[in-house]
């Protein structure tokens, strides 16, 4: 069995009731373990619906989500299953718990029993990180937008977990901090072997993934390599979705007759392909 | 007439171990009818700043005028002028309260005491702005929403109040790409046919690039550039200082000129930048 497997997975909210909503149909998924994912799909598509029943936050309404073998289904197991997965949620003030900084990123890894001298260093290193150690003793609230995404990101980190779960963690970031919270995912991903699952509407970071799986109307309707994905433009823009900008010029350039090779995702690939 | 922020200090929590000036003498003038972008590192005060020009915040030192009216002071000028900035905060979501999509757009112009039919008609119109369908959504609860979803209803309650000026902190954060594009040329349409002036507040600066008629940059509190964007995207040692970066096309027409490409690197559109390539590229066969 794989790390992640969704089997017929469905997900209805208020079942039998007047607002009854099926947010996720028949998901049928195999995430390997130290594969990095990212999930595209429009407003509503089911993206944080389906990210929140990795760790169990969720419940699949029929068909079955196993997280390392273990059925989320099972209650008994659920305590384990968290233990695996960390999740950074697309608003972090649902997140930020604690009325320190340092306290709100040592609250995961004392719930997990990790003793106190391992967590200080944990802390630190989390807040390194993400840039904020000098936040450390500073009350989360009183933070800027930008400012709580990384200590939400930090909380996350400092699990430990096998796998890390992303709900659009760079939405209220600069383009600086954008690029260095991509980087950390990666080097968690290549130098920890982390499994990453990576949700956002930012289609320069989902290029930096192995795997790319997009989303409608509860449904995964695409999941490939980035090129493959990226080439379709005309499908992805009817879609509400986007390409990243190199390869959108680049499409615009071979329909202007200029070769160039399919699989431009960067801006580096593109200044490589004319600049030969 | 224009909103004028005049020599600005903000210091949040004085005296107490978590002061921290967040605001360092800021001056700006927002003339009506322009459009001004504010862009900036995390923590760098857009948002201090903005919520000083609907007096949700007032200056420690310094003050700001809407129309005239000092919005520190008390009596019915500041009170009106208040009322004439729409705002709409960097985590709209938690503004919302109501029961349903339509009473929370509601909300506004309720209190405004229009009348139902008005009301009414503000509401479509709104949802409209942000691409909710009425027929969907109007009775559904907005806790039962998506993230983006709910963000729209968030700006959906403000749009809905007419504003002459309208204040947006990192609107599209949150929103697909389609989303994203969609309420940008609203917005743009509600300043050219409107006359709406516009303050808004972005990580995203190609979109900045493309709308705004003013950027400005702030820097540890402080506005370190107030220009146009022709100008503003191309100042690399002010960017680098805010922690910013070009925009993304601007970047890659600079990487291709750096090697070796002869291409126009002004280009806030795609199809300008594509335009621009295609032009470099028959240059450089020609002399070939
Ligand atoms: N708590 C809830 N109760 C009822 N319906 C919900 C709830 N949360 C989400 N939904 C509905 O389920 C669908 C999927 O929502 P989800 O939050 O998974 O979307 P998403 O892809 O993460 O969107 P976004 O990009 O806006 O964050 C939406 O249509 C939404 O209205
Ligand atoms: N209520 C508060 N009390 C104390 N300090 C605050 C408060 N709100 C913000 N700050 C601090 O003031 C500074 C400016 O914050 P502000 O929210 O204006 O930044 P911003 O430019 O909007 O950032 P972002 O891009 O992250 O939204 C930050 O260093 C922040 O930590
Ligand atoms: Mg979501
Ligand atoms: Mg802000």
């Amino acid at each position: 069995m794989e790390f992640i497997q969704v089997e017929d997975m469905s997900h209805v909210y208020y079942p039998g009731q007047e607002n009854e909503h099926a947010a996720l149909k028949h998901i049928n998924l195999r995430i390997k373990q130290g594969e990095f994912i990212a999930v595209l799909g429009t407003n509503g598509s089911g993206k944080s619906t389906l990210a929140k029943h990795f760790n169990a936050l969720l419940l699949p309404t029929s068909g079955h989500c196993y997280i390392d073998g273990l059925d989320t289904l099972n209650t008994e197991e659920l305590w384990q299953i968290r233990q695996q997965v960390g999740m950074v949620f697309q608003n972090p003030d649902n997140q930020i718990i604690a009325a320190v900084v340092e306290d709100d990123v040592a609250f995961g890894p004392e719930n997990l029993g990790v003793p106190p001298k391992e967590i200080r260093q944990r802390v630190t290193e989390s807040l390194q990180a993400v840039r904020m150690e000098r936040y450390r003793k500073f009350a989360p609230h009183l933070l800027s937008g930008g400012q709580k995404q990384r200590i939400a990101i930090a909380g996350a980190l400092a699990m430990h977990t096998k796998c890390l779960v992303f709900d659009e963690p760079t939405a209220m970031l600069d383009p600086i901090g954008r690029t260095e919270v991509l980087a950390t995912v990666k080097r968690l991903h290549e130098e920890a072997g982390i499994t990453i699952v990576y949700i956002t509407h930012f289609m320069e970071e989902a290029a930096a993934a192995d795997r790319v799986l997009v989303m409608d109307h509860g449904e995964i309707v695409e999941d490939d390599t980035p090129a493959k994905i990226f080439i379709k433009v005309d499908e992805m823009k009817r879609r509400g979705l986007d390409v990243p900008l190199a390869a959108e010029v680049a499409w615009r350039l071979r329909r202007n007759g200029i070769h160039l090779p399919q699989d431009i995702l960067t801006n580096e690939d593109l200044v490589v392909a004319l600049c030969r | 007439m224009p909103i004028e922020i005049e020599n600005v200090t903000y210091t949040y929590m004085p005296l107490t171990p978590f002061e921290r000036t967040a605001l360092r003498n800021v001056s700006l003038t927002i003339e009506e009818g322009s459009f001004t972008a504010i862009a900036g590192h995390t923590g760098s005060g857009k948002s201090t700043l903005v919520q000083h020009l609907n007096g949700l915040l007032h200056p420690t030192t310094g003050r700001v005028m809407v129309d005239g009216a000092d919005l520190a002071a008390k009596g019915k000028a500041a009170k009106n002028a208040r009322c004439c900035v729409g705002m709409v905060f960097q985590y709209p979501e938690h503004q919302l309260f109501e029961e349903t999509v339509a009473a929370d757009i509601a909300f506004g112009p309720k209190n405004m005491e229009l009348a139902e039919d008005e009301i009414d008609k503000r509401v479509r119109d709104a949802m409209e702005f942000v691409d909710l369908d009425y027929e969907k959504y109007h009775s559904v609860s907005p806790f039962q929403l998506s993230g983006g979803q709910m963000r729209r209803v968030a700006i959906a309650g403000v749009v809905a109040l007419k504003p002459k000026y309208l204040v947006l902190d990192e609107p599209t954060a949150g929103l697909d790409p389609q989303g994203r594009e969609r309420l940008l040329k609203k917005i743009v349409q509600l300043h050219k046919k409107e006359k709406v002036t516009i303050v808004f507040v972005s990580h995203n600066m190609d979109d900045i690039a493309r709308v705004a008629d003013q950027v400005v940059f702030m820097n540890q509190g402080e506005m370190i550039l107030k220009d146009i964007p022709q100008r503003a995207f191309f100042e690399e040692e002010k960017l680098q200082a805010a922690g910013l970066s070009a925009p993304q096309l601007v970047k890659l027409l600079k990487g291709l000129r750096a090697n070796g490409l002869d291409v126009e690197t002004a280009a806030f559109t795609v199809e300008k930048g594509v335009e621009n390539i295609l032009a470099a590229l028959r240059r450089k066969r020609n002399a070939d």
